[in-house]
């Protein structure tokens, strides 16, 4: 199966080592991955802002970038959610591209929600021993309907102890810039999930989406608590290896 | 209205703050003040597991949220029509139907009601339009008494502040904030108990509804096909205030319709729901006319106040209209994450939390202030996911911060970023480039591998967390590395299979 990596500006250049992880588990679970290299953001951060015209031309970019592409999987899902859900709003007004975004919409896929409901992964072969909490980001939650994916994949991982997250749905505070914009709500918001986080007791986060990770994990930082912050991918990348290494 | 902070610094709207403007300093005297956030979130919390478990016990709630939405979209669609029904069948039933274009002519309908009558007292029920409208300070400006009998509304009446929460108007308040409310009303010291705050407001509240001159109410739902006011409530205050003043006079939103009664059952099992999680609400009353012959008890006049205040105006908006789906359950205030940590008042306006945040911008028809709302949001869409009726809120902000920016409302530096965006992130070349320098630019801020503190606006981020470290290779740049490594497993792999039996 060719897949193609969406790596979102975010990952790209803040956390390349999260694509890397896709990307060794995609390849792992049989996909043959590539990375068009003229990709850069999704446009969300001015959509959101609501700066459509500048979102669209960016959007074009990655629309061109995706064309020959068969699956498009992204570690993020709010940036494959923008492409689901606003790419053929950004484009009602062309039918041409509007075709295509369409198109796009229609292969793209958050990371676990690909692996679990496209590749039918039962089993992520991932052993990690420790107790990890995870927090589900809202728009992969509400944007792509992607609630039990990264619980099922995390269930089958050996020796990982989880613990729920109270109040897990909450928002992050994060809000792409919300965050600056609003800064008094969103550090609210952040103290009082990273408050969450610290009662489960747990010695790492997963997460699924690098926007919020950064946000909570930059406030654990701050309280200087030494809970590990992990995207999902890295997470069963890293229990991959853990557990090829405890068979050998 | 006071214009004074509350007990404990509560974040009571004051009006001398703009809408946008003061947004800012609502939400810091909001955070800062523990006792309305623990209050808030407590109370919220409740309400967001009644709801969670009345879903569930009741079963297919995705179904009975889709027929919701299909009876709202299409009584908004056929709002005319169903107005002239309505109105007809009130007329029939002996009631009078005023329609109102704005606050100023609602007001002054009531006024010309109460002045007719020679009203000295009025009795209201729970009305978040007359909260829109600014009845009660009109009425005192005509000398007019005014008292709130929802225990809610009453709490808030004695500490001169406004609602915070479309259902349960005082919910910034604790038990002991009440108490001392009370005590001071009364001159004797209160225990901080519900049951013994009740019993007092029962006690003076009885008065009230056997004097006053008419009865208030709002309206959940005007049945169109019968004229009848349903009324929604779980006190009991609506239906004396409905039955026992001479005069009923009900103010509504000229959205607030459903054609039939088979269609107010279903929104009566969305609302209460959605709301408290309550499966029916201790009372519900469908009024239709006044006291008929025979009738035991009832008011002898009634009117319905029927408000546009700018709804009208969002009839035929693509994006827009929908916000007249709102059935006023405030299920989107008790899920939103924002709304949780700096309470109602902060919003400045009646309407607070997502749909007011939605709502205000429009009915106000200011983009510049009451527009600022629009960004007192993650954009989570929790408040969509609660909506009984799918009202797309989430989107609606966005499409809000759109029309800022389409009339060039939005701060000159903010259009010049995202015009340099455009221009870097459309062109692969210019965004690895950026990308570089942002990586050299970063380094006088770098502290042990992450920023600490930066200026501008990154330091409402700083302020509160720290910001990663961008590493000198990107993803792109790791990206043939990466593969020669893949590829070099993938041969070891075969290697290895070649040699065993599969």
């Amino acid at each position: 199966m060719k897949v193609s990596l969406m790596i979102t500006c975010l990952a790209d250049q803040f956390f390349p080592e999260v694509g890397e992880s896709v990307v060794r588990l995609l390849h792992r679970y049989g996909c043959e991955v590539d990375f068009p290299e003229s990709q850069t953001c999704c446009g969300q951060p001015a959509f959101n802002s609501g700066y459509q015209d500048e979102a669209r031309e960016v959007a074009r970019r990655m629309i061109a970038a995706f064309e020959r592409s068969d699956y498009v999987v992204s570690p993020s899902g709010s940036c494959a959610g923008m492409i689901r859900h606003y790419y053929p709003y950004l484009f009602q007004g062309e039918p041409e591209w509007r075709e295509k975004a369409v198109k796009l919409a229609e292969k793209t896929y958050e990371f676990s929600q690909f692996l679990v409901r496209v590749l039918g992964v039962k089993n992520a072969g991932a052993a990690f021993p420790d107790k990890v909490t995870y927090h589900p980001s809202c728009h992969a939650m509400r944007l792509l309907g992607v609630r039990e994916e990264p619980l099922e994949l995390l269930r089958t991982v050996e020796g990982l102890d989880y613990a729920d997250l109270p109040r897990k749905e909450d928002c992050c505070g994060f809000g792409g810039t919300f965050a600056v914009k609003m800064a008094d709500m969103s550090e609210a918001m952040v103290c009082d999930k990273a408050q969450c986080v610290v009662e489960t007791g747990a010695g790492v986060l997963v997460g699924t989406d690098m926007g919020c990770l950064m946000n909570i994990g930059g406030r654990l930082q701050k309280e200087g608590r030494s809970i590990r912050v992990m995207h999902l991918a890295q997470l069963l990348d890293e229990g991959v290896r853990n557990r090829e290494r405890s068979t050998r | 209205m006071s214009a004074a902070p509350g007990k404990h610094g509560a974040a009571v709207p004051d009006e001398t703050q703009l809408i946008g403007s003061g947004l800012k300093k609502r939400t810091e005297t909001a955070l800062s003040d523990e006792f309305l956030r623990n209050a808030v979130a407590f109370t919220t919390d409740k309400l967001r597991g009644g709801r969670l478990n009345a879903m569930s016990e009741f079963g297919n709630w995705e179904q009975w949220r889709e027929r919701g939405r299909a009876i709202r979209e299409h009584t908004i669609r056929h709002l005319d029509y169903y107005l002239a029904e309505f109105s007809d069948n009130v007329a029939k039933a002996g009631g009078n139907v005023y329609f109102c274009r704005t606050a100023e002519d609602a007001v002054k309908t009531f006024l010309d009601i109460a002045e007719r009558r020679k009203a000295k007292l009025v009795a209201k029920g729970k009305s978040m339009v007359s909260e829109e409208i600014h009845l009660n300070r009109h009425l005192e400006e005509r000398g007019i008494q005014a008292i709130e009998t929802d225990l809610g509304e009453y709490i808030l009446q004695l500490a001169k502040e406004t609602p915070s929460h479309l259902i349960i108007p005082a919910i910034h308040k604790n038990k002991r904030q009440i108490a001392d409310l009370f005590a001071q009303e009364a001159g004797e010291p209160f225990p901080p108990e519900t049951q013994a705050l009740a019993a007092y407001a029962k006690r003076k509240l009885r008065n009230y509804f056997l004097e006053a001159d008419i009865g208030l109410t709002g309206c959940n739902f005007g049945v169109a096909e019968t004229g009848s006011i349903t009324l929604v409530s779980n006190e009991g205050n609506a239906r004396m205030v409905s039955t026992i003043p001479k005069v009923h006079v009900v103010v509504m939103g000229m959205e607030r319709l459903v054609p039939t009664l088979d269609d107010l059952e279903v929104m009566l099992n969305l609302l209460p729901r959605s709301a408290t999680g309550q499966k029916l609400t201790t009372y519900v009353s469908l009024i239709t006319g006044p006291k008929r012959e025979g009738d035991w008890d009832g008011p002898e006049e009634l009117h319905v106040i029927i408000l546009d205040n700018g709804r009208s105006a969002q009839l035929g908006d693509p994006v827009f209209q929908e916000v007249l789906h709102c059935i006023r359950c405030a299920a989107c205030l008790n899920v939103c994450p924002v709304y949780r940590h700096v309470g109602g008042h902060t919003y400045g306006s009646v309407y607070s939390g997502p749909i007011g945040a939605v709502l205000t911008p429009l009915l106000q028809q200011d983009m510049k202030e009451a527009g600022q709302l629009a960004y007192a949001s993650s954009l989570c869409g929790a408040c969509y996911e609660a909506c009984p009726v799918k009202i797309p809120l989430h989107d609606m902000l966005v499409h809000l911060r759109h029309r800022k920016v389409r009339m060039g409302l939005t701060p000159a530096a903010e259009r010049a970023a995202f015009k340099l965006y455009r221009t870097a992130f459309g062109n692969v070349k210019l965004y690895r480039f950026a990308a570089k320098a942002a990586y050299y630019l970063q380094k006088p801020l770098l502290r042990k591998g992450a920023i600490r503190s930066a200026p501008g606006p990154m330091s409402g981020w700083t302020r509160s967390r720290f910001f990663p470290m961008k590493p000198k290779r990107s993803f792109r740049e790791r990206w043939a590395e990466l593969q020669r490594q893949l590829e070099r497993e993938r041969t070891r792999e075969q290697t290895e299979a070649g040699g065993e039996t599969r």
